[in-house]
């Protein structure tokens, strides 16, 4: 399929000192696609994410943000991109509204301009009753749909979010997620940075897994999926001791493609579950191992992320690989 | 250059919006602590200070050119904590991410704090004037004395930017600004003439702009321009290389932060 590239990273490179937080990155992003930077902390998303907003110049490499290079045409980049940042970068003095004025002036709005999209995007996220009070009185959920508020006050081609929902509460977290999905139905590019796999999941429609700096995998989370190369049956056992024999018996089977060993029974690995469960418990069977409980799973994102980093998202990274 | 102004009148509109939402803090700023230094301290050591010392009908005569260069000492020095405030919780970030000319933010700042600071002198001078200090130049002093503040705080401001971008929390941006402040003040001309300190202290006090600015300040509100020029002309001079050192390196400091 053709379609139009809104970013285009080449080898980039960011070193701090001697420490490489982001490692030879080279990543198209398609204009109308929500794309995700999927990581633990510290795995050089949000290092990537500044780059492509030209707040950090890169060591090496380039971005292209809607054909504008992000060092050489920063001021055209900062013309097309809405950013919504980490932290609620949020001004406890000010208004809702005042936020959003105050950003109207930077984006150079006339009075009228700005007047008529800040009363849309009021409406948009549903902080009109609440638009004159300080946002010192505002919930975390309000705060932030006040960020996502001043991200789209320029009304941009690709709307940057770096980390939308973390630490909200499940309700706000569903509604960012509603607000991202119609940004994206009325045709804006979104580039999000997340360390929830559930969130990558629902929402992107493509994603890069980073991990010290490099990208690991990429791709539609289905397709990640299938390239793992099916589904698993987990198997527990009642006596542990007929596992080897099993294990050694199902390797045999066309219908599987792969068996792993764990602490109470078997993980097997199959193209498709329909051909494969007769298979398995026939065997179990004939070897008289009696199964306990037997469970059957599509590959999660956790699966791909584990298969591409060798650890779980919320394992910390190891001190060699950081350091 | 439309755009340009657009952009920092919002920006000082922001300062200006945050400092009437704290009514207290609006409060205290205007009747600032410096102004205890003018009532207190100048009426405390009337008596103890002598005048033939000090070159001043008064204590509190002599002091007032010493409290106006303090409060632009501790503005300016304070000058970039909102900065840091907005570098911390990701403000600055996105400023910095629209469309804006780089140099805005801190235009907006500087605007801001001088404005504040020249407020702040008029109201110390206007206090000494209850206590019967008139300044001998009139009005146009007074404004001289103003262009001098405004001339050391932007040096000061730059030092206090320089500081907000460059330390990595703001426990130690206050550790220093605090470590910073009383040493300027106790080393220069502001309670006590140089003619009167020990030799060391003397010596050290010429190398702090600071004195140069009261020094020319005082025969401002006390003499009449005769005296004032020469000091007028001298301070010029030195805050002109004072700020050019101090904006090289905020500058610096700034473009590593954003770099």
């Amino acid at each position: 399929m053709d379609r139009t590239v809104a970013i285009d990273v080449s080898r980039l490179c960011k070193t701090y000192d001697t420490h490489k937080a982001v490692d030879d990155l080279s990543f198209q992003v398609y204009a109308g696609e929500i794309f995700g930077l999927l990581g633990p902390n510290g795995a050089g998303k949000s290092t990537t994410l500044r780059t492509l907003i030209t707040l950090l110049h890169p060591t090496s490499g380039t971005a292209t943000i809607m054909g504008y290079d992000s060092v050489r045409e920063a001021d055209k980049v900062r013309t097309v991109i809405g950013y919504v940042p980490q932290e609620r970068a949020i001004d406890r003095f000010l208004t809702g509204r005042e936020h959003l004025q105050l950003l109207g002036a930077l984006y150079h709005l006339s009075k009228e301009e700005a007047t008529k999209r800040i009363r849309e995007l009021l409406t948009l996220v549903e902080l009109e009753a609440h638009a004159d009070r300080p946002a010192k009185t505002y919930s975390g959920g309000m705060k932030r749909k006040l960020d996502i508020a001043c991200g789209l006050l320029p009304d941009p081609k690709i709307l940057f979010l770096d980390e939308p929902t973390l630490g909200l509460d499940v309700q706000s977290r569903l509604r960012i997620w509603e607000y991202v999905r119609m940004l994206k139905a009325r045709g804006m590019t979104v580039v999000m940075t997340t360390n929830y796999l559930d969130e990558a999941d629902q929402l992107c429609d493509r994603l890069a897994i980073i991990d010290g700096g490099k990208i690991k995998t990429m791709g539609s989370p289905v397709e990640l999926k299938i390239a793992l190369g099916g589904d698993i049956v987990s198997l527990t056992l009642k006596e542990l001791d007929r596992i080897p024999a099993l294990e050694t018996e199902l390797k045999r089977q066309p219908a599987i493609t792969s068996v792993r060993t764990t602490t109470k029974g078997l993980d097997i690995r199959v193209e498709s579950p329909e051909k494969a469960l007769p298979t398995i418990l026939e065997s179990a069977n004939r070897l008289n191992c009696s199964v306990e409980f037997i469970q059957y799973n599509r590959p999660r994102l956790d699966d791909v992320f584990i298969a591409h980093t060798g650890r779980a998202i919320t394992e910390s990274i190891p001190e060699a690989e950081s350091a | 250059m439309e755009h340009y102004w657009q952009e920092i009148s919002a920006l000082t509109m922001r300062w200006v919006r945050r400092l009437s939402r704290e009514k207290f803090s609006m409060l205290f700023t205007l009747v600032q602590p410096m102004l205890f230094w003018l009532i207190f301290f100048g009426n405390l050591f009337q008596r103890a200070a002598d005048t033939q010392v000090m070159q001043a009908p008064n204590y509190i005569s002599f002091l007032a050119a010493g409290v106006v260069v303090m409060t632009v000492l501790n503005n300016g020095l304070a000058g970039g904590v909102d900065l840091l405030f907005d570098k911390e919780n990701g403000f600055l970030e996105r400023l910095m991410s629209t469309p804006i000319h780089r140099t805005s933010v801190i235009l907006s700042r500087f605007i801001f704090v001088m404005a504040i600071t020249s407020m702040q002198v008029l109201v110390i001078l206007g206090v000494s004037y209850l206590f019967g200090v008139e300044p001998a130049t009139g009005i146009l002093g007074v404004a001289m004395i103003l262009v001098i503040g405004m001339m050391f705080g932007v040096g000061l401001t730059a030092i206090s930017m320089a500081m907000a971008f460059s330390v990595k929390s703001h426990g130690d941006f206050f550790s220093v600004l605090g470590f910073l402040s009383l040493p300027m003040i106790f080393l220069s001309s502001a309670l006590v003439p140089l003619t009167a300190m020990p030799g060391w202290m003397s010596f050290l006090a010429q190398f702090n702009p600071m004195t140069w600015a009261i020094d020319a300040v005082r025969p401002l509100i006390l003499s009449g321009w005769s005296e004032a020029l020469p000091h007028v002309g001298m301070v010029i001079i030195v805050m002109l290389i004072f700020d050019a050192l101090c904006l090289y390196g905020g500058a610096k400091a700034f473009r590593r932060a954003m770099g």
